[in-house]
């Protein structure tokens, strides 16, 4: 309890945020906490006919049909396996609950407002739209996904969009 | 505390009390008109008023005030009620179900049907009462022949008339209430406030006189209205303890009538109204009004005949209040929840079943044991919280008499409508869904069923046609009848207009396929389209939302005995029966209701057509072959069609053999929305997850065949397929 307290003081005196990291091969990406539901093994995925390619299919998370991305497609990683250390992080986001395949969690990470650079106005597979910023630690670099603008997008065809 | 968040509650609330209004209304016996049925509509007229006066909607809120003022009018006897007004009631009933709706959805009201409305209440309390709404009747010296002839629920002017009429409204335990005079006073308050609130205090009751300053006002009121309702209203503008509201003795004899003060405001008030031609109306009203009743009531017997309805009232405000308190209102996310949990349990539960089936009986006893008595358990829980979602037909069939009673005026016809099963109960969902079907068959019963009452004398029946409603379990499906007993249905007409419109029909065909026929899009055979129907749009839309509940629809009828239409639902939508079949490695669901047979085709039965197309011959029949491998683009399900299993399917009317590896096995299923977290997928209606707890898609019949068609339609098939690939993207 006082460890949280302390960690939201921390939060409120630098502006500093705590963000999971993963790797989607040998790159670091890291998503708001705050929005990640839990982390499960990649297990027995429904497929989904005439869907993206990126588009796994659907699973069971107790109940719930949950529709399973894997963002390494999505991001056109060449190796894509599914083995024991691939996991799939679900996200909440815009009242859905979403999960993503990864290659693997790292840690969990607090970043300071200054330790976030802005994220550079390029990226063909990624736009800049769907990135918080990029986080500089030490020699690493973490992108930082804004995973909720990421998923509601018209490209991942996760939402039905209004106009259609 | 931010108060939007009690809209929605205000809003399911007003929505019950119109309800309630409006059926009160509907029962309402005019010649002898219930007091606690008008004491039941006032009251919730009331709350309505309160509720919107408290949230700001302000046009509700002033449109219920004067439909309040008339409705105490009427529950006091001083409007008689008649059919047109109960009409004009209900018509701002549905005013105020529009305006509901515009706030619900965060707009303004309609002013042009608010002043309409108002302009038509306003008409109505002038004509039949002689004054505008919200003020008192001009007290006026009474010709003595005019007691005696007056029913006691006419205006009443005379004092003893007046106390008498007051004391139906009282509270009977406040002694001095029944005067009917209150002193409110009114401590520190602006000028402006006060300026409203004597304004409101003149809408409840007649002002008599006012007087004092900022610090101290004090006014002293005539109403029929409570103090708990005054102060109720008043509340909206000031502090509860800035109130203090006293009933005082009212100048009722002569001697305090000449002494007090008091009395001579309401002599003032008397010259100050257009009083000429208001009491001239007003006495043409009386005149109106049935005068056998009036001599049999002297004004003496008047306090006795009018004390004993109020007190009846009172007794009915008591029992609905300890009603109340049997229900509970929840959320249906709440409810969906459980039933999730419950699904999740049984699905937990045939998992260790199955672990435990593979055991030594004799070595686990009580483990084998445990978990039958754990499935019992799981089950009842299941049923249990099923039944949480089941409301009674009631709910679908109250909205009927409204219907009926509106298009038999319209019509010139005589119906009776009867409802029977209103406590069989039905999925919320579903009892949702089928309002509409149902509407359109029974205004089709009404237009084009019953005949008029002259041609229905001439045929030997009662000149009232009856149409019952009905409603009644039959295993797991609730069957709801529509019945009339009119003309029937027309062999001929029917065959004829088929035949017009195109449809392929012989005159063998057997009456239940003849009937089939009205079902078709644009089919009406009513000689002139009318307000209520014929333009034959309503029984295709009506049989195709039955399917869509995954019902079915049948019609039997009898030519000069009438027709019933037969509805068959399922009793949830949350439990589908099911068939697992197999495809290459997936599993999927087919809705057992829509399997007709399967068999294994052989290379005879199967005819190619035009390239591709591939047709398989069912017992004289040529039925199209779908592999759902090719829609679904399954990778390693069988090729070759005989060696698969062809399952024939009924959907939207239309058949067709859907080919696939392999049959698993029957079993209920929970139906899982696949839109919740993802998107409408096509081809797939929803999902379900499995014993080995792995998502299972549920096939949409219907879809599979539109996009088979879709596909063959188009030479370009594999654009076809790709472009739908973007479609999906995009």
């Amino acid at each position: 309890m006082s460890d949280m307290t302390q960690a939201a003081e921390a939060a409120i005196d630098t502006q500093s945020q705590e963000y999971l990291v993963f790797s989607l091969g040998s790159e670091e990406y890291a998503v708001d906490i705050l929005k990640v539901q839990e982390i499960r093994g990649y297990e027995n995925v429904t497929r989904i006919a005439n869907a993206p390619d990126f588009i796994k299919g659907v699973t069971n998370l107790r109940g719930v049909i949950v529709p399973i991305v894997d963002l390494r497609i999505k991001f056109h990683l060449d190796k894509v396996e599914y083995e024991g250390q691939t996991v799939v992080i679900v996200v909440n986001v815009a009242d859905r609950v979403v999960g993503i395949v990864v290659d693997g969690v790292s840690d969990v990470m607090t970043l300071s407002s200054d330790q976030i650079k802005p994220a550079p106005e390029f990226g063909e597979t990624l736009s800049a739209d769907y990135l918080s910023g990029l986080g500089s630690l030490e020699d690493r670099m973490l992108v930082i996904v804004d995973i909720e603008k990421l998923l509601t997008s018209e490209e991942m065809a996760l939402v039905e969009q209004q106009a259609q | 505390m931010d108060i939007t968040e009690f809209y929605e509650t205000f809003f399911e609330e007003a929505e019950e009390l119109l309800g309630d209004m409006e059926r009160h209304l509907l029962e309402l016996d005019l010649d002898e008109p219930d007091p606690e049925q008008l004491n039941a509509i006032f009251r919730a007229a009331h709350s309505i008023k309160g509720g919107a006066g408290t949230f700001g909607f302000s046009v509700l809120q002033e449109t219920t005030h004067m439909l309040e003022n008339l409705l105490d009018y009427a529950r006091q006897g001083e409007l008689i009620l008649r059919t047109d007004i109960v009409d004009l009631f209900l018509e701002t009933k549905d005013m105020l179900n529009d305006q509901l709706d515009a706030y619900r959805n965060g707009a303004e009201p309609d002013p042009e049907a608010f002043a309409r409305i108002c302009q038509t209440l306003k008409k109505l309390a002038l004509e039949e009462l002689g004054h505008g709404v919200g003020s008192e009747p001009e007290a006026d010296t009474v010709p003595p022949e005019r007691v005696a002839d007056e029913p006691p629920s006419s205006a009443a002017e005379d004092k003893v008339d007046e106390e008498a009429s007051e004391g139906q409204t009282q509270e009977v335990q406040d002694a001095v209430a029944d005067s009917g005079w209150l002193r409110v006073v009114l401590l520190n308050v602006s000028d402006k406030d006060r300026e409203l609130l004597v304004e409101e205090l003149g809408n409840l009751g007649e002002v008599k006189e006012q007087h004092g300053d900022a610090a101290r006002y004090e006014v002293v009121l005539e109403s029929a209205s409570s103090r708990d309702d005054i102060e109720a209203v008043m509340c909206f503008i000031v502090e509860p303890e800035q109130l203090d509201i006293a009933a005082i003795a009212a100048p009722t004899d002569e001697t305090t009538q000449g002494e007090a003060d008091a009395a001579a405001a309401p002599a003032v008030s008397q010259d100050d109204t257009p009083a000429p031609e208001a009491s001239a109306s007003a006495d043409a009203e009386q005149a109106a009004a049935p005068a056998e009743k009036a001599p049999t009531q002297a004004a003496s017997s008047d306090k006795p005949a009018n004390a004993a309805p109020a007190n009846k009232g009172g007794g009915g405000a008591k029992k609905k209040a300890g009603a109340e308190s049997a229900t509970i209102r929840v959320p249906v996310e709440k409810v969906d929840q459980i039933i999730n949990l419950v699904g999740e349990l049984i699905i937990t539960q045939s998992m260790l079943d199955q672990t435990a089936s593979e055991l030594d009986v004799a070595a686990h006893g009580p483990l084998v044991n445990g978990m039958n008595l754990l499935q019992r358990n799981a089950r009842d829980l299941q049923e249990s919280v099923m039944s949480i979602r089941m409301v009674p037909m009631d709910y679908v069939f109250s909205r009927f008499p409204r219907l009926v009673r509106d298009l038999t005026g319209k019509l010139g016809k005589e119906i009776e409508l009867v409802t029977e099963g209103q406590s069989t109960e039905l999925d919320k969902s579903l009892t949702e869904r089928i309002i509409d079907p149902l509407t359109h068959l029974v205004r089709n019963s009404l237009d084009h069923g019953i005949e008029m009452p002259d041609v229905r004398e001439a045929a030997g029946k009662p000149r009232t046609g009856q149409l019952t409603l009905s409603a009644q379990h039959q295993g797991g499906n609730i069957l709801i009848e529509v019945k009339d007993d009119g003309g029937g249905l027309s062999r001929d007409k029917i065959l004829a207009k088929a035949a017009h419109n195109g449809l392929t029909v012989s005159d063998s065909m057997s009456d239940d396929e003849v009937w089939q026929l009205i079902f078709a899009a644009g089919f009406s055979t009513a000689d002139q389209v009318s307000d209520v129907s014929g333009r034959g749009v309503g029984m295709d839309v009506v049989k195709r939302n039955i399917q869509a509940m995954g019902g079915h629809v049948e019609i039997q009828s009898w030519p000069g005995k009438g027709t019933t239409t037969r509805v068959v639902l399922p009793l949830t939508l949350a439990i589908l029966d099911g068939m697992s079949i197999k495809s290459g490695s997936e599993i999927f669901i087919l809705p057992l209701s829509a399997v007709l047979e399967s068999l294994q085709p052989s290379n005879d039965d199967i005819y190619s057509m035009a390239g591709n197309d591939k047709l398989l011959k069912v017992r004289d029949e040529y039925l199209p072959l779908i592999a759902l491998h090719d829609i679904l683009h399954i990778d390693g399900a069988e090729q070759d069609p005989t060696q698969c299993i062809a399952v024939i399917l009924q959907a939207e009317g239309r058949r067709y053999a859907l080919l696939v590896d392999d049959l698993v096995g029957q079993q209920q299923v929970v139906v899982k929305n696949l839109e919740t977290n993802y998107r409408k997928v096509p081809a797939i209606s929803a999902a379900t997850i499995l014993g080995d707890g792995s998502v299972a898609l549920i096939l949409d019949i219907a879809d599979i065949n539109r996009l088979h068609r879709q596909r063959a339609n188009s030479p370009k098939h594999a654009e076809l397929t790709a472009s739908r690939q973007e479609d999906v993207v995009s």
